[in-house]
């Protein structure tokens, strides 16, 4: 074993440099500790109270620039329990206008564990919340006199229109969770619910700011710590300009009035969505304020369930709306050509099944199906498709392929609009009637009825209105969204992109022919709106909850179209009842702005109609 | 004189070093309190309770004191024996870790174990140590005898950082850079240790001062040059023996700058960035002919100093821009760059503030609002050392900062004692761990250093890396306890 004796010496020098550290570090510490009176000073003055100033929220205006939603100031009364002294409980409850019990009852609650898990006696505690700006007026004057209380300015929404409240959503107090998941918030923020609020919230907030005050032991103020120098200013949240007509929006509603139901109108070459009515409704500036949580514990209470955005949560039955997707499936495919006729004797009637069709001439070829809304066309078309084994090998291959096609017109999967709690709608894929019939034991008759929008076919009236913007932009669409502009940022490139379906764009045009032919002299006649070509198509979906819906797909003009639309009434009968009569007066009012006379009585006639719904059963 | 037993318990404790785990026993127990302080909040629930951090940390410490006791009952020559076993173990643990383990805050390094989860990281420090001992105690090993000696210790370091970095930990990772003082201590030129202590310099102040001095010189650059000069004057003294060659170069460094003055003086705008690196290259060449003159190779020392750390000082901006946005604020907050009070720099201004508010005597075990109002983030685990600086003041603080310095200066002196290179060379490996861990993480505490997410050994939050430094330490005492028994072999 040799001993390096020059070696070793090294042992000094990497003593010396850890020496060097504690002797640098052991300095700092006398500088931040002993000398710096910064710091010292802190210590005397029993730290700093910082006050959470929270920035204006981004404000929301329609696609015309119209004001929709911005703020309103409210005072919350806080408290840090540690620094309150006795202090004359009468007078403050005369102050605030508020009983003894209901300020006893207040403070227990803010103590309660369970109510208040965030409770610490040291840390600003919300009393009461709220506060209206008379009352926030005498409290601030006699504040001297209750130490450990201050007020904190919040912000509220509020609203120039009662409409919208699905698309605009509403604010509420984070919950815990919402603080785990996310730093930014502290107990008593305000965060989106639903709607534009909720999926926009980030742009919306803004950045708290933090004013730092000076407080003693006792829990007095002192004025501002080095006179503001060190407070942050808050960031004003973002504005967000919405796609939206706010003006169509609330003629929408006002023709849904007594119904249930939904309304998308969407202009078809940006993708922005015009007008998204879902009925009932409710008045949003019930969501505001202290009675927010009695309002919304109500509309979740309702069993008509207000809260429920049928227009992009509702998965229904498209009916015959359905029929299109279907005519351009068969071109792409080559079972059909648009001569291609077929039988229909009052129905389709194959293998002991029936699938009935009313009165029209037979046998027709494709665009005339489309005016007529024959069954019998499609469930032929399905049938040649899926028992084609020559061509896909099984029905099972032959349904896959049937299925992408309608995945890529954006049925089965969320859209992506920029809303939050979007339905994905239901289209079924081979292997759930491999489960539910046994592999092989299915054929096209088993599910006749998927090919005329019935059945295991669920669709959201959002995909509805998207089909009809493809067929408007002969085939393409761009995702639909209600938000056109976000204040200083560039609004995310997949709300931009045109999407295209795998059908051909040549066959759209044929649809889109049709369509006009149904308006001019078939199923949709009540929707013609004079000097304007419109095309669309109506739909009657069976329902095991009653009555039939009546749905309405189209758009306007028939060149260059301005609107696309899609109108779903629950339990409204035939498509031409309500439907058509609703769409075409939604499309009408965009394009023109106004209702042409001949058409006013009609208008009426949906103003004031309503739908008698039995109570639902409790869930 | 009777041989002693291999392996005799009583006898491995009568030996062990005690002052060591006196000290060890202390940090861990302040470390409880510490954490118990630090999680307060006026109304919990006793410090033994498990549902505490700090109950949770007493489970650990008496795992870790078990976990001892097993060390010192093993036979010492395991360690030597299966240390390579054991280092090939935990790397192929760390190379699965990113794998398995779920994303925490954006770094994979934690494997679950049900509800438990522990940090591979932490146990890759004692491995690599024996491993790195094991390769220096090999027969007839000498790190400067070849090359390739450099390649194997190397490789033994670079491995475990690769595979952390891959978590995403860069403050573990960089933890084995402390191995660098083992290997200096065991034969690799200072040159090296300079080097990097030179650079750090050169990138904070080139960093940190980059307004104009004079000259249109930043004042960063300005102390760059001058520091350069000084050094080359300094070493061409050293390394060719002769004063004249650094009177010389003195003469010519001097007689710029004084030139450079008068010219600014009678109104010539000197350009005096390009004009200094002429300069400094003329004392290089000037340095090159006195090499080549006087046959004293040496003298290439100086004039590569001045070259690299010109070409460094130029490339500090470049290398600066590559690194990550919140790795760039760390750094100009610790350098007080910028006072960004809400985002990079709030940490370590709370924190600053939290040990400022501290005084002398401390506000009392408890009594500190600024912890206790959750202004400090991380305060039981890599922020501790603030807990202890508000609460119990200047007295605490320097307490602690002096107890790492004699817990660190025991270790080399153990390490010293050591017949067998192993012993050294693992004790070496021990010290730098602590020296790293020490310096990091107080010196970001106290604003110093640019924040690296590391643990303060036995204080901090933690059981993976309690039990990781407790295996570190009482192999060493294992080790050191069983020395004299090394003859009887």
């Amino acid at each position: 074993m040799r001993k390096n004796y020059d070696l070793e010496k090294r042992k000094f020098v990497i003593g010396g440099f850890v020496v060097l550290i504690a002797i640098i570090y052991i300095f700092r510490l006398v500088n931040l500790q002993l000398v710096d009176d910064r710091y010292s000073h802190a210590a005397d003055s029993n730290a700093f109270l910082k006050k959470t100033v929270y920035p204006s929220r981004g404000l929301i205006y329609d696609r015309n620039g119209e004001l929709v939603v911005f703020n309103q100031p409210a005072y919350d009364v806080m408290l840090i329990p540690r620094d309150v002294q006795p202090f004359d409980t009468l007078d403050f409850c005369a102050t605030l206008n508020i009983s003894k019990e209901q300020l006893d009852k207040r403070f227990e609650d803010m103590r309660d564990r369970r109510l208040n898990p965030g409770y610490s006696s040291y840390t600003p505690q919300k009393l009461i919340t709220q506060l209206s700006a008379q009352d926030y007026g005498q409290l601030q004057e006699k504040l001297y006199r209750f130490p450990g209380f201050f007020i904190q300015k919040r912000i509220l929404r509020q609203y120039n229109r009662a409409t919208a409240a699905n698309v605009l959503g509403n604010i509420r107090e984070v919950s815990p969770r919402d603080i785990e998941n996310d730093s930014y918030y502290s107990p008593g923020d305000y965060t989106g619910d639903l709607g534009i609020e909720k999926s926009y919230e980030p742009y919306l907030r803004g950045k708290k700011g933090v004013e730092i005050l000076i407080r003693d032991a006792s829990g007095r103020i002192h004025g501002r710590y080095k006179d503001g120098s060190e407070d942050i200013e808050p960031i004003s949240g973002r504005d967000v300009k919405m796609s939206i007509d706010i003006e169509l929006q609330q003629y929408a509603e006002s023709l849904m009035a007594g119904k249930r139901g939904a309304i998308v109108a969407i202009e078809p070459s940006t993708g922005e969505i015009l007008c998204m009515v879902s009925m009932p409704n409710y008045d949003p500036t019930l969501l505001v304020g202290r009675e927010r949580g009695k309002n919304y514990q109500k509309l979740v209470n309702d069993n008509t369930w207000p809260l429920f955005d049928r227009a992009l949560m509702g998965a229904y039955p498209p009916g015959s709306t359905f029929k299109p997707t279907q005519g351009l499936i068969f071109l792409q495919e080559g079972i059909i050509n648009i001569n291609t006729a077929y039988p229909c004797a009052h129905g389709y009637i194959n293998g002991g099944l029936r699938v009935g069709c009313h009165s029209h001439g037979a046998p027709l070829p494709l665009k005339p199906a489309i005016q007529t809304s024959c069954n019998a066309f499609f469930c032929w078309g399905f049938k040649a498709m899926i028992d084609r084994r020559s061509k896909y090998g099984s029905s099972a291959n032959a349904f896959e392929v049937w299925k992408n096609h309608l995945v890529s017109m954006g049925y089965g999967y969320k859209l992506g609009v920029d809303l939050p709690g979007e339905s994905r709608g239901f289209i079924p894929n081979s292997k759930f009637y491999d489960k539910f019939y046994r592999e092989g034991r299915w054929s096209a008759n088993t599910i006749i009825s998927v090919s005329i929008g019935q059945g295991e076919i669920l669709a959201t009236p959002l995909q509805i209105a998207n089909l009809a913007a493809t067929i408007a932009n002969r085939g393409y669409f761009i995702t639909p969204h209600v938000v056109k502009e976000i204040q200083d940022t560039v609004m995310p490139a997949e709300l931009l992109e045109r999407r295209y379906p795998t059908i051909d764009k040549n066959y759209y045009q044929e649809i889109a022919e049709g369509m006009r032919m149904a308006v001019t002299g078939g199923t949709c006649r009540r929707a013609a709106i004079p000097d304007i070509e419109v095309c669309g198509k109506t739909g009657t979906a069976q329902n095991p909850h009653g009555k039939d819906h009546s749905a309405f797909m189209g758009f306007a003009p028939y060149n260059d179209p301005k609107i696309a639309v899609a109108v779903y009434v629950e339990n409204g009968g035939w498509g031409a009842t309500y439907g058509v009569p609703i769409g075409s007066l939604v499309m009408e009012k965009y394009l023109t702005g106004s209702i042409s006379p001949q058409r006013q009585g009609m208008e009426e006639q949906m103003i004031n109609s309503s739908i008698y719904y039995a109570p639902a059963k409790k869930k | 004189m009777p041989l002693p037993r291999r392996n005799d318990p009583s006898a491995t404790f009568r030996n062990l070093d005690w002052t060591t785990i006196a000290i060890y026993l202390i940090m861990v127990l302040a470390g409880v309190v510490s954490i118990y302080a630090a999680n307060y909040n006026f109304d919990n629930a006793s410090m033994f309770s498990f549902s505490e951090f700090s109950g949770k940390q007493l489970c650990w410490i008496g795992l870790s004191i078990l976990i001892a006791l097993v060390i010192v009952l093993i036979d010492t020559r395991m360690y030597e024996t299966y240390a390579y076993p054991l280092y090939i173990l935990i790397v192929l643990l760390l190379f699965i870790t990113p794998f398995v383990a779920n994303d925490i805050k954006g770094s994979r390094s934690w494997i679950s174990f049900g509800s438990m989860s522990l940090q591979p990281a932490e146990f890759a420090k004692f491995a690599t140590a024996l491993a790195l001992a094991k390769l220096f105690s090999s027969y007839h090993f000498s790190l400067n005898a070849k090359a390739s000696n450099y390649v194997r210790a190397l490789t033994i370091i670079f491995l475990p950082i690769i595979l952390i970095l891959l978590q995403n930990e860069t403050g573990s990772a960089l933890t084995f850079m402390a191995l660098f003082f083992v290997l200096y201590r065991e034969g690799m030129s200072g040159l090296v240790l300079f080097a990097a202590l030179f650079a750090v310099v050169i990138f904070v102040v080139a960093i940190k001062y980059t307004d104009i001095l004079f000259l249109g010189i930043p004042t960063g650059q300005f102390i760059v040059f001058l520091l350069i000069m000084v050094i080359t004057v300094a070493m061409a003294i050293i390394y060719s023996k002769r004063t004249e060659v650094g009177r010389n170069l003195f003469i010519l460094y001097a007689g710029a700058w004084l030139i450079e003055y008068l010219l600014t003086i009678a109104g010539v705008t000197v350009p005096g960035v390009p004009v200094n690196i002429a300069v400094i290259a003329i004392g290089c060449i000037y340095l090159v002919i006195c090499a080549l003159r006087y046959r004293r190779p040496g003298l290439f020392i100086p004039v590569a100093t001045a070259v690299l750390s010109t070409i460094f000082l130029f490339s500090v901006d470049f290398a600066f821009d590559k690194l990550q946005h919140h790795q760039k604020q760390r750094i100009e907050v610790a350098l007080g760059k910028i006072e960004d009070l809400r985002d990079a720099g709030y940490n370590v201004n709370q924190s600053k503030i939290a040990i400022g508010s501290g005084g002398f005597f401390g506000r009392g075990f408890l009594k500190g609002t600024q912890t206790k109002l959750k202004y400090v983030p991380e305060q039981h685990t890599d922020f501790i050392f603030c807990t202890i600086g508000e609460e119990r003041g200047f007295i605490g603080a320097a307490g602690v900062t002096l107890l790492f310095l004699v817990l660190i200066l025991r270790i080399i002196k153990i390490g010293e004692r050591q017949p067998t290179t192993f012993g050294r060379v693992y004790a070496y490996c021990v010290a730098s761990y602590f020296i790293f861990h020490f310096c990091i993480n107080i010196g970001m505490v106290i604003g110093l250093c640019p924040v690296i997410g590391i643990p303060l050994p036995f204080f901090s939050y933690g059981g993976s890396s309690l039990w990781g430094f407790t295996i570190l330490l009482f192999i060493l005492l294992k080790i050191d306890a069983t020395r004299k028994n090394v003859m009887a072999y």
